[in-house]
């Protein structure tokens, strides 16, 4: 009983690191601030599932605690993280961070320069 | 085993949070850096977790959700002050 809560909780912990130690390689190589909040926010959020998640099911076999305290700690942090990299990227775009120079195009510029004062 | 693997898992996250640190010291912009400190604190939550199931309590997960609002705040307040120069408004 024991042993199979082992080893559920430790692929879920060791694939949900992995994908950490991946979001924070791309946010390292990554060109310029959009690229890289895009590997930070999205492949951190999913490797922090992974851990939470097998964190509660290790608790749930092992000794059937079913803790309401890291449901909701999963349900902030799913809902959370890509607002706060929303947040980041559009003070970043308004703060007139650049691109960086192999991008196609700046679509939000045309948008932004025209005469709609509901996104200024 | 699952005692050396939880330790692995502990070890490749420093490594993510130590390059996280790379990318708040070396980053461009402040929104870099701020985004960069988003991230160690979600690994940091993860950092908890894992901690907890070596351990083998459940007397850590209140410090999982405290540091899930704490860096949601202050990510949220340092966004606004990159974007407009103060974090709350004054109403007239």
């Amino acid at each position: 009983m024991s042993g199979s809560a082992e080893v559920i909780a430790g692929v879920l912990i060791f694939l949900g690191t992995l994908i950490c130690l991946i979001s924070a390689i791309g946010l390292v190589r990554l060109p310029d601030v959009y690229t890289r909040s895009h590997a930070a926010s999205k492949s951190s959020t999913v490797g922090v599932l992974f851990i939470l998640i097998g964190t509660l099911l290790y608790f749930v076999i092992s000794e059937g605690y079913f803790s309401i305290r890291l449901i909701l700690g999963i349900l902030f942090v799913f809902l959370t993280a890509p607002v706060a990299a929303h947040v980041i990227c559009r003070a970043a775009y308004r703060a007139e961070v650049p691109l960086t120079e192999n991008s196609a195009e700046d679509e939000l510029k045309d948008y932004m320069k025209g005469d709609s004062p509901s996104v200024k | 085993m699952f005692e050396i693997l939880m330790i692995l898992s502990l070890i490749i996250l420093t490594l993510a949070i130590l390059l996280n640190i790379y990318r708040v010291i070396k980053g461009p912009s402040s929104a870099d850096r701020v985004q960069a400190l988003d991230s160690i604190g979600i690994n940091l939550i993860a950092g908890i977790a894992i901690f907890s199931v070596y351990l083998d309590t459940h007397a850590f997960f209140e410090l999982i959700l405290l540091i899930g609002i704490l860096s949601f705040v202050g990510t949220i307040a340092f966004a606004r002050f990159i974007e407009r120069g103060v974090v709350i408004e004054r109403k007239r």
